[in-house]
């Protein structure tokens, strides 16, 4: 990074280092994987140390109506006047490795503008600012599990990873279980784009599997007449590691 | 089938830090401990781009239950808190000292440029805790706050000789 242009490795090179790793076995992406070049030094070099989780990891913390207001899952209507772009529903259902919905718990995410520009002052692509989109949301789950953002569909945007690389569309997306060892931050996708063979980030899962995992299914039956197209997206946290009463299972 | 992480990207600022995230009680009051310190690179360069989020139980050793992190009230204490990295690398929080036996700040960090969220603990002390007993000797002491004036010093090294143990736990195997 912070290399001249001149000096920056092609998408052919890229894609040449992304295919020796593509198909290596994982459900979570590598750690150390070179074609993310930002990762070249930020990546641990030794085994994660194994350990059992200890009271207080057995727990997440609680977040309630307090935190988050129930108008800040729209992000089309934060400023005075409509955000450009495509209108969207984002939906679906947040569960743990045991397929337990996970209730009342926080869901936030931010993205860029129509126009794949982020409001983040580091942000340099020279396309527009839209004045009606920050591009940030939050909300809680409901008791199933389920959790719903109105928001303007991203455009994908280009990054100095290498000579010409461009990330596929995304919404960024934070997440928290019922453990404090289930906490996942990731990013959310659109089918089809075809920028996904090409990009490193979304490429550091080597399991095709895994990564599609990342890909929401666009949803008719999400879709609002005359308003905005729906996208589904589930997601599946690890394992919890309590021991679960009835009680707990009846009220979370 | 799990859902896989993915970076944190640069672009979070906007997103998840928030106004009081890192002051889980007011900086100077009764009991406040502040736990501070740099996030590394492998080169020993700070890291501007990161983010750290603590979790604790109070100084009793309870598990909190209580919501209210993300506007924090100045009377509740939540046990959970969110800090950035300044241009220097640098995070502070203001706290309690977590409470029971081999007592720890449980600690998530993400970054630019590192393709998932790692685990890790802040002991306040060496104890004979059976995980740390258990660790490379060499590598405890990256597990062990430093006591200093107000708190703790914490530094989080992602790589290099002195890299901090990261934790991987029994659901995440075969997902990690």
């Amino acid at each position: 990074m912070g290399r001249v242009s001149g000096t920056l490795e092609t998408q052919a090179e890229i894609s040449a280092e992304i295919g020796e790793l593509d198909g290596t076995p994982g459900e979570q992406p590598r750690l150390d994987y070179p074609p993310y070049r930002s990762s070249l030094l930020r990546h641990p070099t030794k085994s994660l140390q194994h350990a059992d989780p200890e009271t207080v990891e057995l727990w997440a913390p609680c977040f309630g109506q307090r935190d988050v207001g129930a108008a800040e899952a729209d992000l089309t209507i934060q400023h005075s006047g409509e955000p450009i772009g495509e209108r969207i529903v984002v939906s679906g259902r947040i569960l743990d490795g045991d397929g337990r919905p996970v209730a009342h718990q926080l869901v936030e995410v931010w993205q860029a503008n129509a126009g794949g520009r982020y409001i983040h002052r580091r942000d340099q692509h020279p396309a527009p600012l839209d004045p009606n989109f920050t591009g940030v949301g939050r909300c809680l789950t409901d008791a199933d599990g389920s959790y719903r953002f109105k928001t303007i569909k991203p455009g994908p945007y280009p990054w100095r990873n290498h000579l010409n690389a461009w990330r596929p569309a995304h919404i960024h997306f934070s997440l928290f279980g019922t453990d404090f060892t289930q906490r996942l931050v990731t990013q959310m996708y659109f089918p089809g784009d075809p920028l996904f063979p090409l990009d490193p980030i979304y490429q550091s899962i080597t399991d095709q599997k895994a990564r599609d995992r990342l890909v929401a299914l666009y949803d008719h039956d999400l879709t609002m007449p005359e308003y905005a197209t729906g996208y589904r997206w589930d997601v599946v946290l690890t394992g919890s590691h309590r021991t679960w009463t009835e009680t707990e299972e009846g009220t979370s | 089938m799990t859902t896989p992480g993915q970076t944190v990207g640069p672009f979070f600022h906007d997103a998840l830090p928030y106004v009081g995230g890192s002051d889980l009680v007011p900086p100077g009051s009764a009991g406040a401990v502040r736990l501070h310190g740099h996030v590394l690179d492998g080169a020993g360069d700070p890291v501007p781009d990161a983010l750290l989020e603590i979790w604790q139980p109070d100084p009793d050793g309870n598990v909190v239950r209580e919501s209210g992190s993300l506007r924090r009230d100045g009377w509740t204490f939540t046990g959970w808190g969110r800090a950035a990295t300044d241009p220097t690398g640098y995070y502070s929080f203001s706290t309690l000292r977590p409470g029971g036996p081999d007592p720890f700040w449980a600690v998530t960090v993400f970054a630019r440029g590192l393709t998932n969220r790692l685990f890790t603990r802040a002991y306040l002390a060496e104890t004979d805790s059976p995980f740390l007993a258990g660790l490379d000797p060499e590598r405890r002491g990256t597990l062990i706050a430093t006591p200093d004036r107000h708190g703790f010093v914490f530094d989080v090294r992602l790589q290099g000789d002195r890299e901090t143990v990261f934790l991987s736990f029994p659901r995440h195997r075969g997902a990690d």
